[in-house]
């Protein structure tokens, strides 16, 4: 559903990702793994279009969507849950859910997103800014589910959060998952969370795949091993 | 400096004082909300916001001498046609100027002022070719014209009455749609987080020139207002662009309440003064007062409490 071919983003002269190429099949969750400044975050940004790409091309569903800018891609199907949340601090929680609900042109927040996070019902109407992190991260996954994307992408949502809601958080996606018929690609450098909600891990290093393999045969510690320093 | 004055003439004078003062803090309220939308929400320090409000006072104008020229039967009612064209005129003049220099700039907030300076001499210039240098009036229509007596003492003029409500009116129009609609939600987003209110699914650039027009709109009506209270040049919007930041930086710039409550506290303490003291004087104090509050409060009157 998701292809991406030889693939390159750079900052000025300096290119991060470099032809990089990966596909991802139907209701599948890939977790894109690899050690700190290796291109996770810039290729996440430039999949969704913050950040431009300097070659190649992302085709969802068949469709390319390289030329489109990131409201666009939203109207494709694809949506974003950043690295460190960045939700609207001065916005209250409903409003926040709402401000992903533009794409769709319904005006009221869906109740099953609720139910997906019934602490986000309780603090509706609280300022974004006031929730704790773990919170947060699930008003950003929230936000992302509002406009009704056939394609999430987290980038590292584990960062700075306790482990019981890491764990909440991997029953979610594989919840929506199968629920909703939702594609899942996740950033990750916690390899217990990838090993529980991916069903295929991809190593990046320097800005291309390395390594490549379905969860079920996986060799953690070989993956453990390009973790590691 | 009371002395000379008995307590119900004291009295009367404050009420009337304040009263003026009250006109005042409507044309500023006006002309505020703007400049609170475009500095305070999207962080473009507009100079020329003056020029946009004085395009709305020649607009008002052009359209009474049309009325007065083709339709002097419906003279009564040319403000109201009047405000309309004006928020258009200023408004698309705004969306252009966005369009074509603010939108490059959002990064460089600084550099805005330099920018929109350029387009305040540029439009005052263009004022002093096509209306000549001289102000001009516009004729109210009768049913504005005279006073209303409250007391044998105190006189309260219908213009100012109808100011006043106009800009409450359009103060309660612009707080609805910033904080009820869901046109007002990707607004506060946009500024917010321009980047990643484009990775939710908001057209940013289409929401950043609505806004921009909308403000310069509002100052559009402001434009139109200040037809009522004095004569218009092409200089006559930068009288009022300090005091203008001022209300906005004193309010607290993210802050539509702050706005308000600002632009009365200055204009009334300005009002008031003014008529006991100079003019000059009045505005010495009225610094000072509002230098001192912002240096024990850089936030300004009005903030939201959020974790940053």
């Amino acid at each position: 559903m998701l292809n991406v071919s030889d693939y390159r983003v750079s900052y000025g002269q300096s290119e991060i990702v470099h032809g990089l190429n990966f596909s991802v099949k139907p209701n599948e969750i890939v977790a894109v793994m690899g050690r700190n400044g290796m291109g996770k975050t810039t290729l996440m940004k430039s999949l969704i279009g913050v950040i431009p790409s300097s070659g190649g091309q992302i085709s969802l569903d068949g469709k390319n969507v390289t030329p489109l800018k990131s409201y666009q891609r939203v109207e494709q199907g694809m949506s974003y849950v950043p690295q460190g949340r960045m939700i609207f601090s001065s916005m209250t929680v409903r409003e926040n859910i709402e401000t992903g609900l533009t794409t769709t042109g319904r005006r009221t927040v869906p109740k099953d997103l609720y139910d997906l996070f019934p602490v986000l019902l309780d603090m509706r109407n609280r300022r974004g800014g006031n929730l704790s992190g773990g919170q947060q991260q699930q008003l950003a996954i929230a936000r992302a589910l509002a406009s009704d994307p056939k394609l999430l992408m987290l980038d590292e949502p584990t960062e700075g959060i306790q482990p019981s809601i890491i764990k909440e958080i991997a029953q979610t996606l594989k919840d929506i998952r199968d629920h909703r018929g939702l594609t899942i690609v996740v950033t990750e450098q916690v390899l217990s969370f990838a090993l529980d909600v991916a069903d295929r891990i991809l190593v990046v290093e320097k800005g291309q795949v390395v390594h490549e393999e379905a969860r079920a045969t996986v060799d953690a510690q070989k993956v453990a091993s390009y973790l590691s320093v | 400096m009371f002395s000379d004055y008995s307590t119900s003439e004291l009295m009367s004078i404050f009420a009337m004082q304040g009263f003026a003062g009250l006109t005042l803090f409507s044309v500023f309220v006006l002309m505020a909300l703007g400049l609170a939308i475009i500095f305070g929400q999207m962080g473009v320090i507009n100079m020329a916001h003056g020029e946009f409000m004085i395009l709305g006072a020649y607009i008002t104008y052009l359209t009474s001498n049309i009325f007065s020229q083709w339709l002097p039967g419906l003279y009564g009612s040319y403000f109201f046609v009047a405000m309309i064209f004006a928020f258009i005129a200023a408004g698309l003049l705004g969306m252009l100027v966005e369009w074509l220099i603010i939108r490059h700039l959002y990064h460089r907030p600084l550099d805005t002022l330099l920018a929109t300076w350029g387009v305040s001499l540029i439009l005052q210039q263009t004022y002093r070719s096509v209306f000549g240098a001289r102000e001009v009036g516009v004729s109210m229509p009768d049913w504005m014209m005279g006073s209303y007596p409250l007391t044998d003492l105190v006189e309260v003029p219908i213009n100012g009455i109808f100011v006043m409500c106009l800009a409450i009116g359009t103060t309660c129009v612009i707080a609805a749609l910033m904080y009820r609609s869901r046109w007002g939600i990707q607004v506060r987003a946009v500024v917010q987080n321009r980047t990643m209110a484009g990775a939710v699914g908001i057209n940013t650039q289409k929401v950043d020139r609505m806004t921009f027009g909308l403000g310069c709109g509002i100052a559009g009506i402001a434009g139109s207002a200040f037809t009522m209270i004095g004569s218009i040049g092409p200089t006559s919007g930068q009288l009022y662009i300090v005091d203008t930041f001022l209300v906005v930086v004193f309010g607290g710039a993210a802050s539509l309440l702050g706005t308000v409550a600002s632009a009365f506290t200055i204009s009334q303490a300005q009002s008031t003064m003014e008529f006991f003291l100079s003019g000059s004087m009045a505005k010495v104090l009225t610094l000072l007062f509002v230098v001192g509050v912002l240096m024990i409060r850089p936030q300004g009157l009005f903030t939201l409490k959020v974790r940053r």
